[in-house]
């Protein structure tokens, strides 16, 4: 059983409220980090720790935290991004929902060493009642002294404030957010200049995920090496994993990163395996972005070796036989599901997400999308196959913001990997529509290329 | 300490050119001119705040300074990328530019009607230009265009949604040129539109100048609607005294009629002064106006086909001089030369000719 | 149905403003749509949001822009209940599509129409981040998860005894 350092009392009853969160230790690591540690030195700890960002991209939050810019006079801020929307990653959800207090500590904690005074959580509009737990908790915290004027007579000021977006998946990118924060329209803004230099509101800003912030807690409280003990290589700590589609035990589980993904898969500590005894087909393993993989390929890299659930064993191969760890949403196909139709969902998603700003991804996913439909509604051509690979490839680096990389992706893996799948559908119309290509040799043992 | 200020060097399709810090990669391009300078839709030098959205001026960054010389993985956009020292940058130099570029053009063109033949800005549309330098010749979208329900925006400006490519810059204008901004872009993705969302008139002192900065035909001067092609019409510069602008514009002229009035445009077609909508809407007899000449026409546009109606083309004079004898062949080159010999077929010698290709 | 917000909604605006810096009050649009749509007919006509640029010193167009933009302010009316029912691949992987066709059926109308008395419209929507508990729908503030058959029924049925309750 691996080692859990979020959710480690989600079960505890009465969790949610800061009584028994206190009992349980709650707060801690704000009386440490206040009474006893410099802002710098909280830094160092998170650096550390190694902690990368978990929000998707995975870059290290430490070394985010040490861009921030500090001009004399100017108000820092931190900002969370709780606008959790891609597709399969349920996770963030789960910790405000069940532990919002762990979250209320992690933000006090980053907000006195990055020297937030305001310190914003931007959360989905769509999760409407959490948000109402969240500013309950927040409540909490500050009867109890640990929000408000000078905190634990540590003579630092902070408040947090809920802010709800309403509806666009675009603003879980940090400058899209910033700009929703300030009650714009949830368009990314050119970088440079970062967030660290300019951002909500033309100040120093940094902007993480619900669960980085998070694991601020146990980083401060059991130290940053102990924390980057735990796990492998660049892949620190645990990390918290959305488990859905066709397994028999959908959820959240907190992963120590050492687990390989046939046990994440099968094992009944996790998803229990394929739901109704079926045959695994497919996997994206980190959220709709990231690529998807056949089962030969997921459970094996293609040197022949394990594949373990970390950032470093996930992406082995590349692009071209690899994936990522992503946000962690951990979306597993049956041998009865249609890629094709998946990668449809996941173009339209993209297509409707799409904040239109620049040319390539407001055009190029309506397209990808339309072609998709086609193939998958048996109107195909043997052309489009190529051509969808095309438009993806001219989207692919060409935007302003990831987003456009998030759409081209999956339909360039899909087809990478898929195929003969996309082919059958166009050359077999009329069987399209009333049965699946089914596992075909998805899960066949790969043959290794023998090595030098 | 020196008081001169350093320039940063910056190497553009393997042209160096000398800038100051903070000016953009494409900015340093259009120094060196001609191709080496990336085609821009929606980036315009005069409003702040515009560009990075159209992606057609991408470039490769080969090496990003002196100091830092690796490569920036990804294309960049030049509006929005300051040159750095000893910057290496590949414009038409790179095939990956070249290649993002024509994706980037046909892209823009899926959803847009193609209706030139009906449309006002034709002969003057950035887009047009855009599709011709580097765009390809057929499109492979296959699907219905997208439409838009029509807005009227009031007496001055037409709005033709299908045409626009979304480069926000007329939003700067009504931002940074008139004192209340009543349109703007509202819906979100493919269909984020241009508009006022409750069918407002545009009207202010310099609401004009989004006609002017539009790239292609989405807006254009409705008191010139149909009146007639640019490429008829006979550019001159001229001023008059005005209160609210500099008064100094283009007329677009047939004859002695004044069919519209714009702007001056620089080289890069951007408005080199903005002007008032009195000048623009108003001021449209001859006599209004102080000629200055015709406003110097770019020979690669379609407008400098046009005719200076009235201007009389010089005469045959062989004839009149001849007393109207026609010319007579004095001599035929052979008779008197053996360099060219009729006998010896040109086109069949491989290669140059030479001396001894005529012994 | 008049647009101006009760004492309290307007006192808990001014409190809404005062989390973001001064001179940016811009900031607080989205909450107040949020709370202007539930005041106002759970849908943003014009003058509602006329209302909302003139409380926040901004111009209509502004509050335009940014409602169009988002995809939960209603810029139509809709039925009393809305039923967001998720499409995309997590869902569609556990059966969204046929909960879709189920609601189609058993409401006679079709994807984005809203019933002929008003009670219900019916919104195919993008992840909702809600995929382990797949399929589901938004039905007002919450969600409704693991969806069946049996479990739309049952939902129904509970928005029409509500009604039928508070009427």
């Amino acid at each position: 059983m691996g080692r859990k350092l979020l959710l480690e009392k989600a079960h505890v009853e009465g969790i949610r409220t800061y009584e028994v969160y206190r009992r349980e230790g709650g707060y801690r690591s704000v009386e440490k980090a206040l009474k006893s540690m410099t802002p710098e030195q909280v830094v160092e700890e998170v650096k550390k720790s190694g902690l990368r960002g978990r929000g998707g991209a995975g870059f290290p939050a430490g070394m985010k935290w040490s861009f921030i810019a500090k001009p004399e006079g100017v108000p820092r801020h931190l900002v969370c991004n709780a606008d959790e929307s891609e597709p399969g990653t349920f996770k963030d959800r789960y910790l405000m929902e069940f532990i919002p207090h762990l979250l209320i500590e992690g933000l006090i904690v980053s907000s006195f060493a990055l020297g937030s005074n305001a310190t914003y959580v931007y959360i989905r509009g769509e999760y409407a009642w959490i948000a109402g737990i969240l500013e309950k908790a927040i409540d909490e915290a500050k009867h109890n002294g640990f929000l408000g004027k000078n905190i634990l007579g540590s003579g630092f000021d902070c408040e947090i404030y809920i802010h709800r977006g309403a509806g666009a998946y675009i603003c879980g990118e940090e400058t899209a957010l910033i700009e929703s924060l300030e009650g714009k329209r949830g368009n990314p803004r050119i970088k440079p200049p970062f967030p660290a230099i300019k951002g909500a509101w033309g100040r120093p800003t940094v902007v993480n995920n619900v669960e980085t912030l998070c694991a601020v807690v146990p980083i401060i409280n059991d130290g940053g090496e102990e924390y980057a003990r735990i796990g492998v290589g660049k892949s620190t700590g645990t990390k918290l994993l959305s488990a859905c589609g066709n397994i028999n035990k959908p959820g959240i589980y907190e992963i120590d990163m050492t687990i390989s993904v046939e046990e994440f898969i099968y094992s009944d500590e996790y998803c229990g395996g394929i739901a109704d005894g079926k045959r695994l087909k497919a996997c994206i393993p980190g959220g709709s972005s990231v690529p998807i993989l056949p089962a030969n390929l997921l459970l094996k890299t293609a040197k022949g070796e394990t594949r373990y659930m970390n950032y470093e064993s996930l992406a082995d191969g590349g692009f071209a036989t690899g994936s990522m760890m992503g946000s962690g949403g951990f979306i597993v196909l049956d041998e009865d599901q249609c890629v094709v139709r998946h990668t449809m969902t996941l173009a339209r998603f993209y297509h409707h997400e799409s904040c239109g700003q620049c040319s390539p991804c407001r055009e190029g996913t309506g397209w990808m999308e339309k072609i998709l439909k086609n193939i998958e509604y048996g109107k195909g051509k043997p052309s489009d196959i190529d051509l969808l690979w095309d438009i993806q490839r001219k989207i692919e680096g060409n935007t302003i913001c990831p987003l456009g990389d998030a759409a081209a992706w999956p339909v360039a893996a899909a087809i990478r990997h898929f195929r003969d799948e996309f082919e059958w559908h166009i050359t077999n119309p009329v069987a399209a529509q009333q049965r699946n290509f089914g596992l075909a040799h998805y899960a066949d043992p790969l043959e290794v290329a023998a090595t030098a | 300490m020196s008081e001169e200020k350093k320039l940063f060097k910056v190497t553009i399709d393997n042209i160096t050119v000398e800038v100051e810090p903070g000016t953009t990669v494409l900015m340093a391009a259009r120094k060196i001119g001609g191709e080496v300078a990336p085609p821009a839709m929606c980036f315009y030098s005069k409003l702040e705040g515009s560009g990075g959205k159209c992606r057609t001026c991408l470039v490769e960054v080969a090496a990003g300074s002196t100091a830092d010389p690796r490569p920036m993985p990804k294309l960049v956009a030049s509006c929005r990328t300051n040159v750095m020292d000893g910057m290496i940058v590949k414009n038409i130099t790179s095939e990956r530019v070249v290649d993002a570029r024509k994706g980037v053009v046909e892209i823009l063109l899926i959803n847009h009607p193609l209706d030139c033949p009906i449309c006002d800005q034709a002969g003057e549309c950035h887009l047009q230009d855009l599709g011709y330098d580097h765009g390809a010749e057929g499109t492979r979208y296959e699907f219905k265009r997208r439409t838009f329900k029509k807005e009227d925006i009031g007496p001055y400006i037409q709005l033709h949604m299908t045409r626009c490519i979304l480069c926000y810059r007329c939003t700067y204008v009504a931002d940074q040129l008139t004192n209340k901004r009543v349109h703007g872009i509202v819906e979100r993705g493919d269909h984020a539109a241009i508009s006022t969302y409750i069918s407002k008139a545009i009207e202010n002192d310099f609401s004009g100048n989004m006609i002017d900065v539009c790239p292609v035909g989405a807006l254009t001067d409705k008191t010139f609607r149909f009146k007639n092609r640019v490429w008829f019409l006979k550019p001159v510069n001229a001023h008059r005294d005005c209160t609210k602008c500099s008064g100094k514009v283009t007329l677009w002229n047939r004859g002695d009629e004044v069919f519209r009035v714009t702007a001056r445009k620089d080289q890069w077609g951007e408005v080199e002064e903005f002007i008032c909508n009195t000048c623009r809407f108003d001021k449209k007899e001859t006599k209004d106006w102080v000629i200055e000449g015709p406003t110097l026409v770019n020979r690669h546009s379609v407008v400098s086909q046009g005719h200076y109606t009235g201007l009389e083309m010089p005469k045959e004079t062989i004839q009149e001089v001849m007393n109207g004898r026609k010319p007579k062949l004095l001599m035929n080159i052979h008779d008197v030369s053996e360099v060219n010999k009729p006998e010896i077929d040109l086109s069949a010698i491989q290669g140059p000719a030479h001396s001894e290709d005529f012994k | 149905m008049s647009t101006q917000f009760s004492e309290e909604k307007l006192n808990k605006i001014k409190e809404i403003v005062t989390h973001y810096p001064e001179g940016e009050q811009k900031s607080a649009l989205l909450p107040v749509l949020h709370l202007a749509q539930q005041e106002f007919g759970g849908w943003l006509d014009v003058p509602v949001m006329d209302y909302v640029a003139s409380l926040l010193s901004l111009e209509p167009i502004e509050v335009y822009e940014v409602a169009t933009f988002y995809s939960m302010y209603n810029m139509k009316p809709v039925g009393k209940f809305m039923f967001e029912v998720c499409q995309t691949g997590p869902c569609m992987l556990r059966g969204s599509d046929d909960i879709i066709a189920y609601i189609e059926q058993k409401l006679s109308i079709k994807a984005g129409e809203t019933t002929n008395d008003g009670m219900f419209t019916l919104k195919p929507v993008e992840c909702l981040g809600a995929c382990g508990y797949a399929p589901m729908m938004q039905l007002g503030n919450y969600y409704r998860e693991h969806l069946t058959k049996e479990k739309v029924d049952q939902i129904i049925d509970e928005c029409r005894t509500s009604v039928a309750i508070n009427n």
